[in-house]
């Protein structure tokens, strides 16, 4: 058992990694971020999505020791229940949430969608959101959430 | 009718998911978040072969592998024969399968299970153990599973029916359902077309994102704890305590947020194995499935071979419809029965003709294990049917919507069908009291363009064309399904709702909180809902069959009308006036003297005078089971050169009485419709010679992500179901049974190709073109 540290939500903390090649999901979950997914630890589904440097990116697939000296952000840096952010605020309202396994992961990918791309359009956000598989809702409402957490992010 | 549903308050209206802040957030709530100290973890070896019978196996150098704590073989478990499906008892569904066996039936089947300290130990223990099988000859093909001399699945002794229905298993028939009506010899008599083909429909599975996970713990009495994602917790309790042999009340089966279910959670999968492995090392242990186990080793839809012969007259009376089925349940019979009835039931009585003849034979084959999949058979079905009336209304030359329009069931109407066909026993008999179908016809026709875009003469490469299907479903098993709901009330005037009733991903527990809070008078906040976990909460079927909102929907209405009589009890005590003065509203009792606070009555009802607790529970059976129905429209586009089919828009229009939550509603239909053409374009199983299915993973079994999604349309068409909760029908999952049938038809309206087989690969559809 090997520490890295690594900024998670804004905090350094010191995670302890079992392995060279354990992922960075089995890590964080185990450091008590439990809104990252496991959904197929391949790599396919993005419900382990977390942004690595603004970046987001499969934790299932990303080697915990990458992480060290990295900026990790969680669904657990975002809002909380009773303080939302503008995403998830906007995804609750738009009824993009069924079952919410693959919810933490897609509104990480807007959140980094939206940091890049203030304004996008129907493609941008199809493209942004590819790699998270959802199959609960179809999309349809995901995709407006996305639109309206947009439009309300510029206003502001 | 619109103005029915004006008139309320909290129904009616797109209230946030009462567990939404929750899911956004990410806290612990799904059972991979539970912590339990101690806990290990657990590997499952499955067996490489099709069927085979163990003929040694040797777990020592598992079990000496240091941090190994408990290895299972089939030796180690009661032979006590159950069915994984969650059905109410006794199951119609066979009782062949044991938690391990000495013999296996599919590759994927069970073979070992092994709890270690890490799952990195669990999986190497399974790898040393040592097993001898003595191969058998497979069977794949359902047809020849029938066959006199086909290897026999389930030759061992137990395996029985729970109920006095065919079960015949020394020739692989794991159920069976026939029913006539009328003189199908006479109809064809009086048709003017015959029309004749087969249908296959294929394998596919949920993929809920969530896999099937279970941990077991013990808590400080002894009892056994299942924390599982499931859609029975109800169900879980019963058949794990009959597969184990232990009493009832030694189990409690938590339901925390479910990731996801469609059918794949009705199935009582992991737990009584978890629970055999968690009684052997006597300490909690977690088994959580890997997405290629998932795709192996949990369930399926039923694939069926149709044969669907009908006759109809030029002036567009159908004759006779005579339907055969074979269907494949895989090694185990789960589901079998009553999917097959509900190919028949959800889909016969949407049309009215005096003559049918409906027969089907579920077989036992050497594949991956069926069972219970949103659209439950009826997706199969209207397959079939679907393609049907699309020829039919071309042979007869007819305007198909204004045939739809004449066609279908309506209001006061019935069909010896329902009567006919039920879920293990006979049906009930029943008129339809509620039916938006002809509205749905004409909106989704307008929004699709149906009269610019039918039937136009395609050139070129990329061909456009449109199709079109009218369904029904049902909403809850009328005469079996139970659900039941319990409020009490708190001194801020908030109330506590415990329902066994299962919300898996669907909002079940926003819509309960809707219609307590508009009985209640009172915000949809106010409710404090809680599903669900056999300790704490009443009784409920689970979520299956369409059925929440409609069954357990009508016990939270009983529930809540009981709470508000004690309210306004209290009330009448405290303003001094008659119960018969007083109204509820905004949290408060009005009377015609004074009003008073839901808070305030709590407060005096716990603690000034006369002191109880405010709170009430009741139970609802259905007698009815309502069909939701819809028009379904697709417009696709097939590429001439390479097959390949893409939806350009699809509209779904769905009556599914008074929509609760439109926008929740609109949510489940959305999500059916697109699960739909992703099994209709890209979803199937792969299958080596000897079994083995080879796409086990997102990459090679390709569901939809977002670039893939056409425009899709969704129309509520708002009826008022009298029997149904503020006038609710079911909505979750007629809406997946449109898009292989709608999309076969407008493939044919752009191409002049039908295709009867699904997928519609693009290699399939190349080959119709190329043969045409």
């Amino acid at each position: 058992m090997e520490k890295i540290k690594a900024i998670v939500n804004g905090v350094e903390k010191e995670l302890s990694v079992k392995y060279s090649t354990e992922p960075l999901l089995d890590v964080l979950r185990r450091g008590g971020f439990v809104g990252v997914k496991e959904g197929c630890r391949e790599g396919q589904c993005g419900a382990c999505v977390v942004l690595i440097d603004g970046m987001p990116g499969n934790s299932c697939l990303y080697p915990a020791f990458r992480a060290a000296g990295k900026k990790i952000t969680t669904i657990e840096g975002l809002g909380r229940p009773d303080n939302l952010n503008e995403i998830q605020k906007a995804f609750l309202e738009s009824g993009a949430v069924q079952c919410g396994y693959c919810t933490p992961g897609i509104v990480l990918s807007t959140k980094a969608l939206l940091e890049k791309n203030s304004a996008p359009s129907e493609d941008d956000i199809r493209v942004a959101l590819d790699g998270n598989l959802c199959r609960c809702t179809g999309y349809v409402k995901i995709v407006s959430a996305v639109k309206l957490a947009a439009e309300r992010i510029g206003k502001k | 009718m619109e103005n029915k549903t004006n008139q309320f308050q909290q129904v009616g209206k797109n209230k946030l998911k009462v567990d939404g802040q929750a899911l956004v957030t990410g806290g612990p709530q799904f059972v991979a978040d539970y912590y339990v100290p101690d806990m290990l973890w657990a590997k499952v070896l499955y067996s490489p072969h099709a069927h085979a019978r163990i003929k040694k196996i040797d777990t020592s150098q598992a079990e000496k592998l240091p941090g190994v704590k408990a290895v299972l073989t089939y030796k180690d478990v009661p032979r006590i024969p159950f069915t994984t499906a969650g059905q109410g008892a006794p199951e119609p569904s066979a009782y062949d399968t044991f938690i391990l066996d000495s013999k296996v039936r599919f590759v994927g089947d069970k073979v070992a299970i092994v709890a270690a300290e890490t799952e990195a130990i669990a999986e190497e223990a399974v790898k040393l153990i040592k097993v001898e099988y003595e191969v058998l000859k497979a069977v794949f093909d359902p047809r020849d599973a029938l066959k006199k001399g086909a290897p026999l699945i389930h030759d061992e002794k137990e395996a029985h029916m729970p109920l006095p229905l065919f079960y015949d298993k020394t020739k692989n028939i794991c159920a069976h359902a026939d029913f006539k009506t009328g003189d199908l010899e006479k109809g064809f008599k009086g048709a003017d077309f015959i029309i004749e083909h087969d249908y296959d429909i294929h394998y596919a599975t949920h993929t809920s994102i969530e896999t099937h996970i279970t941990t077991v713990y013990f808590d400080p009495h002894g009892r056994i704890v299942i924390l599982t994602s499931t859609q029975v917790p109800f169900h879980v309790r019963r058949i794990t305590a009959r597969a184990l042999n232990i009493p009832a009340k030694k189990i409690r089966v938590i339901k925390p947020r479910i990731g996801g279910g469609f059918g794949g959670k009705q199935e009582v999968l992991l737990e009584p194995l978890v629970t055999a492995l968690a009684l052997k090392a006597k300490q909690a242990v977690c088994l959580k499935y890997t997405r290629s186990e998932e795709f192996i080793s949990s369930r399926c839809r039923h694939p069926q071979l149709i044969h669907l012969k009908t006759g109809v007259k030029k002036d567009g009376t159908i004759t006779a419809i005579d339907i055969n089925i074979v269907m494949n349940n895989g090694a185990y019979g789960s589901h079998g029965l009553t999917i097959l009835c509900n190919t028949g039931s959800k889909v016969l009585p949407l049309l009215k003709c005096d003559n049918i003849s409906f027969y089907g034979d579920v077989a036992y084959t050497n594949y991956p294990v069926c069972g219970a999949y949103r659209g439950y058979g009826a997706t199969e079905g209207y397959f079939a049917m679907g393609i049907q009336l699309d020829v039919m209304a071309e042979k007869i030359g007819t305007d198909i919507l204004e045939w739809f329009k004449k066609i279908h069931i309506k209001v006061g109407e019935t069909s010896p069908v329902f009567a006919a066909l039920g879920e293990g026993r006979e049906g009930v008999e029943q008129n339809i009291t509620s039916c938006g179908l002809d509205k749905c016809i004409e909106l989704g026709a307008k929004e699709i363009g149906w009269y610019g875009k039918r039937r136009q003469k395609q050139t070129g490469r990329f061909r456009r064309g449109v199709g079109t299907i009218i369904m029904m479903q049902g909403s809850a098993i009328p005469e079996i399904d139970m659900g039941a709901a319990f409020i009490k009330m708190n001194e801020d005037g908030s109330f506590n709702m415990l329902l066994g009733a299962t919300d898996l991903g669907t909002g079940s527990d926003t819509i309960m909180a809707q219609i307590a809070a508009e009985v209640l008078a009172v915000e949809t906040d106010k409710m404090i809902v809680y599903s669900s976990d056999t300790d704490f909460t009443p009784f409920d079927v689970g979520a299956y069959a369409s059925s929440t909102t409609y069954l357990s929907g009508q016990a939270v209405i009983k529930a809540a009308q009981k709470v508000k009589e004690q309210i306004l009890g209290v009330a009448s005590e405290m303003l001094n006036e008659p119960k018969e003065d007083l109204t509820v509203k905004d949290s408060k009792v009005i009377g015609k003297k004074g009003e008073v606070s839901y808070s305030d009555i709590s407060n005096y009802s716990l603690y000034t005078k006369n002191q109880f607790q405010i709170m009430a529970g009741d139970s609802h059976i259905v007698h009815k089971s309502p069909p939701p129905f819809a028009a379904h429209f697709a417009e696709v586009e097939v590429d001439m050169l390479t097959g390949k089919v893409r939806v350009i828009k699809y509209v779904c229009a769905i009556d599914c009485g008074t929509a609760i939550n439109p926008q929740m509603a609109e949510g489940q239909s959305e999500g059916a419709v697109l699960n739909g053409i992703s099994y209709a374009l890209t979803e199937r199983y792969i299958f080596s010679e000897t079994g083995k299915m080879l796409n086990p993973n997102f990459d090679y079994y390709k569901i939809f992500g977002t670039r893939d999604l056409p425009e899709m349309k969704t129309i509520l068409v708002p009826t008022y179901e009298p029997t149904g909760p503020f006038g609710a029908k079911s909505v979750s999952e007629i809406s997946i049974n449109g898009p292989c049938p709608v999309i076969s038809n407008a493939i044919y309206d752009a191409t002049g190709v039908r295709i009867y087989k699904t997928p519609f690969t693009p290699d399939k559809v190349l080959a119709a073109i190329n043969k045409k």
